[in-house]
């Protein structure tokens, strides 16, 4: 299996002097979950900021390193960041269903991408609610407003919005940690569903999630990168003092 | 001691009630004095003459078309400018600017709002009306042009510190989802943050006409003051009078419980009934906007 991201010595401290980055290095692999774990401040959700280059619209004080996504360095000024951003997708925390009807959350983004065909809207719309697990719930009511839906349902509103740019990797900071057990099952589910096409990485809410669906598992503490280790061995036998005290729930 | 902490809630509370109650009631007070001195006009004067072209009130002309016609014309052509220009502001503070930006503008607009509108009359006959005569070639700068453009620029601050606010309260959240989807900047303004704000800059909005509308000195000083009919565009290079400023300068030399005494009250009742007419309609635009982004904020 080849990287997909070679993430080489990065560096960055935010103007306000809080949440960093310590010279972290690490590559992640392709067509699999890759999960970044650790208390909270650790630079988990810095890191997947930086990889869409959402950090452009904060504060930074300074940067250093090299992100490269198929060998392109992406914190190059000159990269098109609105491109990259199609590339690399990204789910928040929070849903945040654009204030349109579900079938227009799915298509703006490819809208404003140039695609104009509605025979190719309509497919995407379709193919994108299908992969996140939410075709059948609400394929009878695509012009009802998206808010108008439950937590659950939002965000693999949200989910389905990324997958329609058919971007080639997928960042999510935290997906569930607003959502019951059983519509945590299933944007869990459709991960596993789509890492298949995509690269995955995720941000978990919790460490029985992060056991659950890593392939890959980094362990982020105080900016810091401590272990990095298939998801298996760093959930039963981890290296580090330190992973295993998180792990066991002795801090945190 | 626990009488006494009860004595004090309920004096207290009624402090709040009878404060609270002061102000509907000084309203209807303010209302029922303005009837009282206004409607006689309807058993001196009859409809037909206040409607004439003419205000002539010496020679008991007291047509009021051309005073409202006159403060429509600078109202709307106020409106015109501080919309576009404040809202545009607005953005750019909040959205666009740097931070550094941010923390010298905001102060400065509020500063601006709190200046006297009779340094701003100042102003406007000594810098605006002489350059509005040179520049269009006009027999005199002291038009409707010229209060229009010194109301809006009254009334920008006033937009923008509302708009800026309501802006400022989109979650950040709404801005991430739309630029982590390859929105651009002015896409995400467009599409999201300004929809999701909308009952913010509305309101926005209708306090800027509203400042607009009532305004007095500044228009007095700056509009040439002639009770003309303003219908066409052309108008708006001519002078006029606005309602405020006729009854401003008209009321200290007036013969109490004259007719033109109570054609005075009569203009402040239509006044009132405009700027009333005003505010129920925004406020129900606004009411029914505000359920919808409830409904998203939720």
């Amino acid at each position: 299996m080849v990287d997909k991201i070679t993430i080489e010595n990065l560096s960055l401290q935010y103007s306000d002097g809080t949440e960093s980055l310590r010279g972290v290095t690490m590559g992640i692999r392709q067509n699999a979950v890759t999960v970044l774990f650790g208390p909270a401040g650790g630079g988990k959700s810095t890191l997947l900021r930086c990889l869409n280059r959402l950090n452009d619209l904060t504060e930074i004080k300074s940067s250093t390193g090299r992100i490269l996504i198929d060998g392109e360095n992406i914190l190059d000024p000159k990269t098109d960041v609105i491109a990259l951003r199609r590339k690399v997708g990204m789910v928040f925390a929070r849903p945040v269903p654009l204030p349109m009807s579900i079938r227009a959350n799915i298509t703006y983004a490819l809208e404003l991408a140039g695609e104009k065909r509605r025979s190719k809207l309509d497919e995407a719309v379709e193919r994108s609610l299908k992969l996140a697990a939410i075709w059948e719930e609400v394929k009878d009511r695509l012009n009802d407003p998206a808010v108008a839906l439950s937590g659950g349902q939002q965000q693999r509103i949200c989910l389905a919005r990324v997958i329609a740019l058919q971007p080639q990797i997928i960042l999510l900071d935290e997906p569930t940690s607003g959502l019951d057990p059983i519509s945590t099952g299933k944007v869990e589910a459709a991960l596993l569903e789509l890492k298949k096409e995509y690269t995955v990485i995720l941000v978990p809410h919790s460490i029985q999630q992060a056991a659950r669906t890593a392939d890959h598992a980094a362990f982020f503490l105080t900016g810091e990168l401590i272990e990095y280790a298939e998801g298996r061995q760093m959930f039963t036998t981890p290296k580090q003092k330190k992973t295993e005290d998180y792990i066991m729930g002795r801090f945190g | 001691m626990e009488k006494s902490l009860s004595w004090r809630e309920f004096i207290i509370t009624r402090l709040i009630q009878t404060s609270g109650y002061s102000a509907i009631l000084f309203v209807a007070l303010i209302f029922f004095f303005l009837l009282r001195e206004g409607l006689p006009t309807l058993g001196q004067v009859d409809a037909a003459s206040l409607l004439n072209i003419r205000w002539y009130p010496i020679e008991n002309y007291f047509g009021i078309l051309p005073l409202i016609t006159g403060s429509l014309i600078v109202t709307l052509g106020a409106a015109l400018i501080a919309v576009p220009f404040g809202i545009g502001t607005a953005v750019y503070i909040s959205e666009i600017a740097p931070r550094w930006m941010r923390e010298i503008l905001k102060p400065l607009v509020e500063l601006l709002g709190g200046l006297p509108s009779v340094v701003l009359g100042f102003l406007g006959i000594l810098v605006l009306a002489p350059f509005l005569r040179v520049f269009l070639d006009l027999p005199t700068g002291l038009t409707a042009l010229a209060g229009s453009l010194l109301l809006g620029g009254i009334a920008v601050p006033t937009v923008v510190s509302v708009a800026e606010d309501a802006l400022d309260s989109v979650p950040r959240a709404y801005r991430e989802g739309a630029w982590a989807l390859g929105a651009t900047r002015w896409q995400t303004i467009w599409r999201v943050t300004l929809p999701a704000a909308k009952s913010g800059v509305l309101t926005a909005v209708m306090l800027g006409v509203g400042r607009a509308i009532g305004e007095t000195m500044a228009v007095m000083m700056v509009t040439g003051n002639a009770p003309v009919l303003a219908l066409q565009p052309g108008s708006l290079f001519s002078p006029v009078r606005t309602m405020t400023a006729t009854i401003a300068a008209e009321m200290g030399e007036v013969a109490n419980g004259s007719t033109h005494y109570h054609v005075l009250f009569f203009i402040g009742m239509v006044l009132f009934i405009i700027s009333l007419v005003v505010n129920i309609i925004a406020s129900s635009v606004v009411f029914r906007s505000k359920k919808r982004a409830e409904r998203i904020l939720s």
